[in-house]
């Protein structure tokens, strides 16, 4: 089981042990992680789930295309590590990933 | 005395989020979570789509696990509430117990809008509210060959795009003369109508339905207003809602089209408030008109405004509603309300399935859709939420683009 880490803007750290297969927001929002709302439970309709993946990782994920991108470019504070973890599925590979959040979601 | 109790009716969106924003927002007191479905709350929208197609599955579905409400000292009861005692400030459920609440919060949500016509009793015909409803209809869907579909709204549409994708031949009845009518503009209505053809999906539209027929118990063919025979295994009914006021009729509390609250989402009793699908609230986008959405958005945004009221933190609703329906390869985003528009402009290309409508009632900007264009839906949240106003001659200009106004018009 993964162990994603998940730092809210104002540095508080949250360990979430996720399930492979789910997507990042989901492990975040079952963790009761705040600053991750979710708001459309993954559809990427919402844009409420952005986080910047840490430097250490961030050529280790496909780029972000399609909806998510076009989304994204449009979130406030972007930046080019910036996701929508809606769409970030978890792999067993993941272990000691660690996902920054923007200061304010949407 | 501060409050010590909230009891929250109904664990969908709304209700959820009333019980998980009040232990954001440091409520320490009981709360509980009457949910009248079996297995934990679930979120609704992936019901007539990814969890249909078999995309997601049901744990995918679930707001929060188990452990979460224990963690965060939310009580889940599995039951109906019977009645409303507003004078002891107290629930009977159907189990014959009773809670006592200091705050009562109602998101009883709606019920499908029946079929009436002769044969509606058959097996075969569906609405699509719950997960039972969805897990009836899996199977269901990839064995027909006959599928018929009683209107075209956005859970008629979803379900009509899955069947097609299952190989199904898809006929849907329309009473109105667009696809989605009620909810976006003509020429949105005209994207989808080509899309969903060229999927196979075939329209009736100005076309009712006046009886099913069966064959041991089962729905075998529909016959139309207009007097046609459709073949059909299975069908799949999407005419509307009706909202959940039954208990708080019953206990007296104001109704007008759902359960009437102020600006604050409370009822006409200050001790019970209402949210999301059965609440009709005075809307800012509705010129401060009664107004009953029918979204994720709205249950969330007001499950949040209502928690922040209940820890001492008021504020009136004026969230800008949005929405989202995903048929095929068609990720329709709305923000605002289209009520009166009577002016549009259009950005990108319908026949490439991209398309943004403006709509505008005189100069203002009211509404914006998107298909296939998530970036024009994001930025029209963000102009729709705030001044300045852009104006429809601002926006018929050629290579008008909305990221360029807004970041050339931010206050």
């Amino acid at each position: 089981m993964p162990t994603i880490t998940f730092i809210e803007h104002n540095g508080t750290r949250h360990e979430v042990h996720a399930d492979v297969g789910q997507s990042a927001m989901q492990a975040a929002t079952f963790a009761g992680v705040p600053g991750i709302p979710g708001d459309c439970g993954g559809a990427c309709a919402c844009a409420s789930c952005h986080a910047y993946v840490d430097d250490a990782w961030a050529g280790r994920f496909a780029p972000a295309e399609g909806t998510e991108y076009d989304m994204l470019e449009n979130v406030v504070e972007r930046q080019p590590t910036s996701r929508l973890t809606c769409q970030l599925v978890v792999g067993a590979d993941m272990d000691g990933l660690t996902l920054r959040l923007p200061a304010a979601q949407f | 005395m501060s409050l010590d109790s909230v009891v929250i009716v109904g664990a969908g969106h709304g209700g959820v989020q009333v019980a998980i924003s009040l232990r954001q927002e440091g409520f320490g007191g009981r709360i509980v979570l009457v949910n009248d479905e079996p297995g934990l709350p679930y979120q609704r929208p992936p019901l007539s789509k990814a969890y249909l197609l078999g995309k997601i599955n049901a744990t995918a579905m679930l707001f929060r696990p188990e452990t979460f409400y224990a963690d965060q000292r939310i009580e889940l009861v599995h039951d109906r509430v019977a009645a409303i005692d507003r004078q002891n400030r107290r629930v009977m459920l159907d189990s014959g117990s009773a809670l006592d609440f200091g705050h009562l919060v109602l998101a009883t949500g709606a019920h499908n809008r029946p079929l009436n016509v002769p044969g509606s009793t058959l097996g075969g015909i569906f609405g699509i509210k719950t997960k039972a409803d969805a897990d009836f209809l899996s199977p269901l869907v990839k064995q027909a060959r006959n599928v018929v579909v009683i209107g075209a709204g956005f859970i008629g549409l979803e379900f009509a795009a899955v069947a097609a994708a299952e190989g199904a031949a898809v006929e849907v009845l329309e009473l109105g003369d667009r696809p989605m009518a009620r909810a976006v503009s003509p020429q949105m209505s005209e994207l989808f109508r080509a899309a969903h053809e060229g999927w196979g999906v075939k329209f009736n539209f100005r076309t009712g339905l006046a009886e099913l027929e069966g064959e041991g118990g089962k729905v075998s063919a529909v016959t139309t207003s207009n007097g046609r025979r459709l073949p059909a295994e299975l069908v799949v009914f999407g005419i509307g809602v009706i909202p959940n006021v039954q208990l708080a009729l019953e206990a007296g509390l104001d109704i007008d089209n759902g359960i009437r609250v102020n600006s604050s989402l409370l009822t006409s009793d200050p001790h019970i408030s209402a949210l999301g699908d059965v609440a009709a609230f005075p809307c800012v986008q509705n010129g401060e008109n009664l107004t009953r959405l029918e979204s994720v958005q709205n249950a969330v945004d007001q499950g949040k405004l209502i928690a922040a009221r209940l820890v001492g933190k008021p504020a009136p609703y004026t969230a800008l509603p949005w929405f989202w329906t995903d048929q095929g390869n068609l990720k329709l985003q709305i923000a605002g309300l289209s009520i009166g528009a009577d002016n549009y402009v259009t950005l990108g290309d319908a026949a490439a399935q991209q398309l943004s409508v403006l709509c505008f009632r005189g100069e203002e900007l009211i509404a914006v859709e998107s298909c296939n264009r998530p970036g024009d839906h994001v930025f029209a949240r963000k102009i729709l939420a705030r001044p300045p106003a852009l104006t429809p001659a601002t926006a018929a200009a050629p290579d008008f683009d909305l990221k360029a106004w807004e970041a050339a018009n931010r206050p």
